[in-house]
Order: C-alpha cells, then structure tokens, then sequence
C-alpha cells in the first residue's frame, strides 16, 4: 500500500508540472520570484503579481506573508527575492535596497455610533499610552475605552508606534489582535473599541476619526497633511535584476501605480 | 424523591446534555455553512482565486491541500504502518515497546505551533527547502504519525492470534504471515487510522502557514509554495479581505471533513459474515462483546473505536 | 518502503530469510524513525530555548511577571496562569457538558439516535480550529462583553471556545471507558434491583473511573496546545488577569504572536515558552498513562 501512494503522488505531480511546462515560452522573460514579509503589503503584491504575470506568462511569483520584521530578515538572509515591508526600516535594519512601492494610511477607527469624529494626535497618544482611560477625556460619552493593538512586529503597529507613540509604548492593557481583519472585526462589535488598521481596510461598520482635524484620504496622505503613513516597502540584498527588475519596474510604472491606487493605497508621486 | 422520579429526572439531564452539544455543533455548522452554501458553485471549486482571493475559487489551494496530504501520508503511512508491524509483531522487549509507545503518543500531544516551528526551523531553513509543499507535507507527515501508528497497533493487535498461528503453522515466514493474513485482516482499521489523519491534516493552520507558506499560486512541483485550504480561509478571514469567500472556504472544508467522516465510518465497518475470508477463525466476537449487547447499545467495530480514540 | 517485494520470498527457504532480514531491518528502521522523530523536537525545542534559560534561569523565567522583549525582560508567569485559567475554563464546561453526554451516548441513547450523535460530534472534532475562532470571534466575544463589563477577549471566552473544542474527546473518550465496564458488572447491579441510573451511578462511573480521568486529562492536554482559535479571543494581553472577564494571553499564543518577527535573545524566549509548553503536555500524557493504567493490570 505504501508504494501505491507514492504512485499516487508522483502520478499528481508530473501531472502539475506537465501543465505548467506548456504556457512557459510564451515571454522572454521567466523565471520564479518570491515575494516575502509584511501581511499588509501581502494582498496588494498578489494583486500586482497576478497582473504581472499576465503579462508574462513564464514568470511566477509566490507572495508568502511572515510580518514585515520576518520580510526584511528574509530580504537580507535571501530568503527571499524581495522583501516586503509596511513600516521604515529601523537604522540598525539599513543595509538593504528600498524602494517604496506605494504609500498607506493607518486610520484610526472607532465604532460608527461613537459621537467622537475626531481627535488630535496627542489625545490619540493619550489613549494607546493608557493614560486617558475613559472615553470622557477625550470629549466622549461616559464608559472605558477599549484599547486594541495589533502584535509586535507587524509593520501597522511599528508605524503606529514611531508616528503616535514617539518613545512611549503602547499600555499593556490593550488587546493584541494579530491582523488587519480582527481589528476591524473587534471595534465593529464594540461601541467602546478604538483601533488602528491600513486605510484600505477601513469599510462600512467601522468609522475612521479625522485626525488633527484631517481626514484619512489618498490626497491628503499624498500632500503630507495626513500625518498617519507609511511607505509599503520592497527590500532586495544586492541591486535588482532579470525578473525582480522587471517586475519592480512594472510596479513603478503608471500601469502599476493605477493598480496601487485602484486598491485604495496612494500611489508614489 | 423515589427512585423512579429520580430515574427519570437523571436520565432528561444526560439527555439535555447531549442535545445541548449537538445544539452547539448545528449552530457552528450551520453558522459558517448558511453563508457559505450559497457561493459554492463549480466555478468557485475549479478557478483559482483572483486580487488575493476576493474573485475567483479555490482551485489552487483545494489542489494545494490535495498535494500536501499526499506528501505527509506518503511518508507516514509507510513509518507508520512499519513501526507498528514492528511493536505488535516483531520486537520483544517490552520496555522498548512501552517507551517507543510512549515517545509517538507524546509526539500526539506536541502542539501543532512546536511542529510548526520545527518544521520552519528544520525544513524550511536547514535544509533549504523553502516554503514548499516539501516542507509542509513532511511537517504534517510527524503530526499525523502518531495516529497512525496507534490505529495500525490497535488494528494488528485485534487480528486473532489464531490467525498468526494458523500461518505460521502452513510454513509461512513471519512476513508472509504479515503480508497475506495479517495485513489484510487489519486493513479496515489502518486504514481508517489514515483516513481519520487526514481529517485532521486537513485543518491545519498553524504549522503549515510556517512550512508551506501562502502563496497563492498553483503549485507545480513538490518544491513550490503553497496555501493550503485551511491557511486560504484563515488569510481570507484575518485579512477581511472577503467574509462571503471565507464562509465559502470554510463551507468547503467541512464537506471535506463530513466525507473524510464517512468514509473512514465505511471502512471501518466489519466485513459480513458471509465474506469472511477465515471462517475457521472469526473476528473477536466472544463472548464480551455479545453480552454488551445486551445493555442495547450500539457499539461500532473495534477498529472505528480505536480510530476515533486515536483522534484526538 | 515496508512493501518489500513478498513474492520472491516464497520461491526458496533462503530468499524467504533474505526477506525476512531486509522486512525486518525496514520495520525496525521506521519504528527508529517515529520514536526519532520527538527525540529531534524535544532535543531541537530544549536546544534553541537553552541558552536563554541559563542566562536568565530557570526560576526567573517561569516565575517572572514581567513579559517586555523590548527591554529583554522575560518572564512567562502571565501566560503560565493564562494557559492554565483558559484550559481549566475548557475542563469545567467541556467536562459538564460532555460527560453526561457520553453516559446518555452509552447507556442511555436508543440505537440509531446514539449513532447519528457520534458521528456529529466526529464531525465536530473535524472542523479546523481556524472556524471555531472566527465564529467566536463574530459570536461569542460580543455576547460575553454584553453580559460583563470587559470587553469581551476574556479567560471565559477562551475557555468556552476550547470546551466546545475539547467536547470531541471527552464524548467519546468517556464513552469508551464507560462502555469497557464488563456488562457482569451492570447484569449484576441491575439483579440486585438498581434502576439503571443507580447502576450508572454506583457501579459504572466507579468502575470506569480511570479511564474517565485519563480522557480528562488527554483533553485538557488538547487545550492547552491549541493556538488559532485562542489567539482570536483571549486578548493576548501578558497580565495576570484579576477577574474571568479579563483577557489573557497564553503560551501558545505568546509564540504565534511573536514568532514572525522575533530574533536573538527574544527568539531563544519563544522557543523556551515552547519548552515550558512541551513540558506541560508531556506531564499530562504521562499522567493520563498512568490514569488510565491503573485499571488493567497485564
């Protein structure tokens, strides 16, 4: 019975590989690329990569997720071809190519019924610092606020951290969530959540808070007004070629920037 | 309180108690499976997904997971399936038996995230394999060995001793005792063992989000990346990028479960009477089991049960 | 592997040994293999946990109320009590719930009815922990932030969710040792004229004891390795928690929250929790083993 599954799955393999080997000529360009890091920048680079490989059908691009942290260890050990981060590299992390393939807002979010619109950044600090406890201190209705974080080391937090926080940490209070999605779903469920996910996410059952006045928006996050943001970053060892080249100079096109911009993340200039 | 009120009472308790846990498996099922139905089409099966899942199916990572399986019980049934041969068969010492025992059913309660890291430390890095469907196959290969081990054991152990005797008595070796009598007596129960594997292969998250990754491609070889169904649902639902797809996806592995479900209950059910290849020696029916039978319970065959405890 | 050509070894007497060796080589070679493959995790676990633990100690590790990778304090008590409240909260609503269910399955049930309850509660062990957790995290946590003041990623939380998840083993665990009780010994109540309740009671539950303890034990074993479905709704805060209502972060969720982006010290941190984790679980295997000993002498 044993040798019958190892038939079984060689049978399945050469089947797969034989499929693949028929669309391989088609472009000049081929090869396979992997694309590894931040879990934010993970849906956008399928998106790109799906529109690449279109293109170029003897090119194949695996998009692995591992947080931003993970990505840059990855660019560097060569793990992977690129390395994908959603926050600025820290300088004991500088070594590497970047290149910033879009820009993203971080919305801070709170319940659709919360009165609360808007807040300053300081209040904003205020809260994820846990010194202001109660939502009354910050110009809110009576009830404690509901504090929610994403993990250490998820590029969302470490530019949250860098842009709000400064040099304090976030309370240890806070629920730690470990995605986008779970944020989201958190501060939908509860009147008295406040939490903070990439401007793409922001969706009809939860409300993003104008802060210092401005609302989260591609223009203003383009003109600097909209101070929450962070570069989506690609991260190579040694200087790009062949297909990682390639498909950089794809993403950087205007084709690539509309399909940026299409998923509701700002292109660059 | 008399006793027959008492009776009654106790019995309407117990009674609830069950309702109450298959109350809360309707409601999960029911909770993801409602939603879900409704986009599981044929295309939503057959075509791979499109802009990280929101558009398309599931075709790559229902492949994926058809890969992924196929690696870890290529490499498991064999081990597996072997080292019980050899710990109800061959080897004598019974310490060692006791401590080879004992070091597979820790290896059952070893959470998934320590294969996991393992797995990413191991395969992934060390040996250079990658995210790959390598990596992951043979990750979940030493998760799911203890099962099989256990059931195949369980399996051997429950073939009358008549039979080895009856072999062995002919003239055969030990090994064609093991292949032509043997073998074939136990393989309802081994190979629900497998099945019953598999079914928990199947949900895995953890552990193969670190080996095999999650790249959304079709995977074209053994050594490419994979996203696995259960990794597919858990992206889908953690990212937000799609709740309809998510109760799909989910949808989808729960019909892969309740299949896995039946066949092993199939399998596992004995052979008639009448097709009883040794009818000079029948399958454990003494007299234990037709008294039990008296207390008017169901009782499934050994070897389901012993899969089913397995499982855990 | 183990399928080494049978057929020649029927030929002659010799090829038969020659077979018999090789068969005999193979099997003890996967059985090294299995019974390898834990000594390499233990041995690769303990070894990337090790340095961290003589450097801060073993004492100091567990019993260290501060978790702060930042700062290179490492204490895992927090989540110790975390895993330890969470899988307690399993064992008192999994064990409420699906030990009388399993009596009811065993003794109780009418035939077909009893049939269809366990395969659904098969079906309920299937079902990949990935659902249970998005389901509770839509359900669940927004029911029990209504009913207290918290905000829902609660020790109660986790427990409820692990219960459900650990109902599978207890069921059917719990119904094999009560079911194993030889039927002279309910023949035999049932002739003194006990109803059927006080034969369950008095002679069954008593006599199926061990085994009950050993499935006790196996699922709470099961709780304590989980990590999806937990991660989703414990809140994943390092505190100790002062009320059921507070959230809690747990062993396994300590590492797959911090696994992805760890390195060094912190990285050697982990793999020590994982350590602590492994501990855990094998204790609880042996205590099962010896629960469910007990009982079968030979």
């Amino acid at each position: 019975m044993a040798s019958k599954f190892i038939g079984i799955t060689t049978a399945a393999l050469l089947l797969v590989s034989g499929c693949a080997r028929t669309i391989d000529e088609k472009s000049a360009l081929a090869g396979s690329i992997t694309v590894a890091g931040s879990t934010s920048v993970q849906p956008i680079s399928e998106v790109l990569a799906e529109h690449f490989t279109l293109t170029h059908p003897g090119v194949r691009i695996n998009v692995q997720g591992g947080g931003s942290s993970g990505g840059i260890k990855a660019a560097r050990e060569l793990a992977a071809d690129l390395g994908a981060s959603s926050r600025p590299l820290k300088p004991e992390e500088k070594g590497l190519h970047e290149f910033i393939i879009a820009w993203d807002g971080i919305a801070v979010i709170v319940h659709p019924t919360s009165p609360l619109r808007s807040l300053s950044l300081d209040e904003v600090k205020a809260v994820f610092a846990g010194s202001v406890v109660n939502w009354r201190g910050i110009g809110g209705p009576e009830g404690t606020i509901m504090v929610v974080t994403r993990e250490e080391g998820s590029g969302t937090r470490g530019a949250f951290e860098e842009i709000v926080m400064g040099k304090d940490p976030i309370t240890d209070r806070a629920i730690v969530l470990n995605s986008t999605g779970a944020v989201a779903a958190a501060v939908a469920g509860d009147p008295l959540a406040i939490g903070y996910v990439s401007l793409a996410a922001v969706r009809p059952g939860i409300a993003a808070l104008s802060i210092d006045g401005v609302m989260p928006s591609a223009e203003a996050i383009a003109s600097g007004r909209y101070r929450i943001a962070r570069p989506f970053l690609y991260l190579t060892a040694a200087a790009p070629e062949g297909v990682v080249r390639a498909f950089l100079d794809f993403i950087l096109s205007p084709e690539g920037q509309a399909i940026v911009e299409r998923e509701g993340l700002v292109p660059v200039n | 309180m008399n006793a027959a009120t008492h009776e009654r009472l106790a019995r309407l308790l117990v009674g609830a108690a069950a309702a109450i846990t298959i109350a809360l498996l309707v409601t999960v099922v029911m909770g993801v499976a409602a939603p879900g139905a409704a986009h599981i089409t044929p295309s939503f099966l057959f075509t791979s997904p499109r802009s990280m899942g929101r558009e398309g199916g599931i075709a790559a990572p229902l492949a994926a997971t058809v890969l992924l399986l196929g690696v870890a019980l290529a490499v498991a049934a064999p081990v597996g399936i072997g080292t019980a041969i050899w710990l109800t068969e061959y080897l004598r010492q019974r310490w060692l038996v006791a401590f080879i025992t004992f070091a597979t059913e820790s290896l059952a309660g070893v959470p998934s995230i320590v294969f996991g890291l393992f797995g990413f430390a191991v395969f992934v890095l060390r040996f250079r394999m990658g995210w790959s469907v390598w990596s992951g196959g043979l990750t979940l290969a030493l998760m799911i060995l203890p099962t099989i081990v256990r059931t195949a054991q369980e399996a051997l152990r429950a073939v009358p001793p008549g039979y080895r005797e009856g072999a062995l008595a002919l003239g055969a070796t030990r090994w064609q005792a093991l292949t032509r009598m043997l073998l074939p007596a136990a393989w309802p129960g081994i190979a629900t063992g497998m099945i019953l594997s598999v079914g928990r292969a199947v949900g895995e998250t953890a552990a193969v989000l670190l080996t095999a990754g999650s790249a959304l491609g079709m995977p074209r070889h053994l050594g490419d990346p994979a996203r696995s169904l259960a990794v597919h649902l858990y992206i889908l639902a953690a990212e937000g990028i799609s709740l309809e797809k998510a109760y799909a996806t989910g949808t989808v592995l729960i019909i892969l479960i309740v299949l896995v479900n039946a066949l092993a209950n199939r399998l596992a059910r004995p052979p008639r009477a009448g097709k009883e290849r040794w009818p000079w020696s029948r399958r454990p029916s003494s007299n234990s089991k037709k008294s039990k039978s008296v207390t008017m319970t169901c009782r499934p065959s050994p070897a389901s049960r012993s899969a089913f405890r397995a499982r855990r | 592997m183990a399928a080494v050509e049978p057929r020649a070894s029927q030929s002659s007497g010799r090829g038969a040994r020659h077979a018999e060796v090789v068969a005999k080589i193979l099997l003890a070679a996967s059985a090294t293999l299995a019974a390898g493959g834990i000594l390499v995790i233990t041995l690769f676990v303990a070894a990337s946990g090790w340095p961290l633990l003589q450097q801060t100690g073993w004492w100091a590790f567990v019993s260290g109320r501060v978790w702060s990778p930042g700062t290179g304090v490492f204490g895992i008590l927090p989540m110790i009590a975390g895993s330890v409240l969470v899988t307690l909260g399993a064992l008192v609503f999994g064990c409420g719930l699906g030990l009388p269910a399993a009596i009811y399955l065993a003794e109780f049930a009418p035939r077909r009815l009893a049939g269809a309850v366990r395969q659904g509660v098969q079906l309920l062990a299937g079902i990949p922990s990935v659902v249970y957790g998005f389901y509770a995290l839509t359900v669940l946590v927004p029911l029990i932030r209504r009913v207290s003041s918290g905000s829902g990623y609660s020790v109660l939380t986790g427990g409820i969710v692990l219960g459900v998840m650990i109902l599978p083993t207890v069921v059917s665990l719990s119904e094999d040792a009560i079911a194993g009780v030889p039927a002279e010994h309910r023949l035999g109540a049932l002739a003194l004229g006990a109803t059927r309740w006080q034969t369950m009671v008095r002679v069954l539950l008593p006599a199926a004891r061990s085994g009950l303890v050993a499935a006790i034990i196996l699922a709470a074993g099961r709780a304590v390795g989980e990590t999806m479905a937990v991660i989703m709704v414990t809140g994943n805060v390092a505190r100790f928690p002062s009320s059921l209502f507070d959230p809690v972060r747990t062993l396994t969720g300590n590492i797959a929250l911090e696994m992805a982006y760890a390195a060094g010290e912190h990285q050697e941190a982990l793999f020590a929790t994982g350590l602590v984790l492994f501990l855990f679980t094998m204790s609880l295997n042996l205590l099962a083993r010896a629960a469910g000993r007990r009982k079968r002498p030979g």
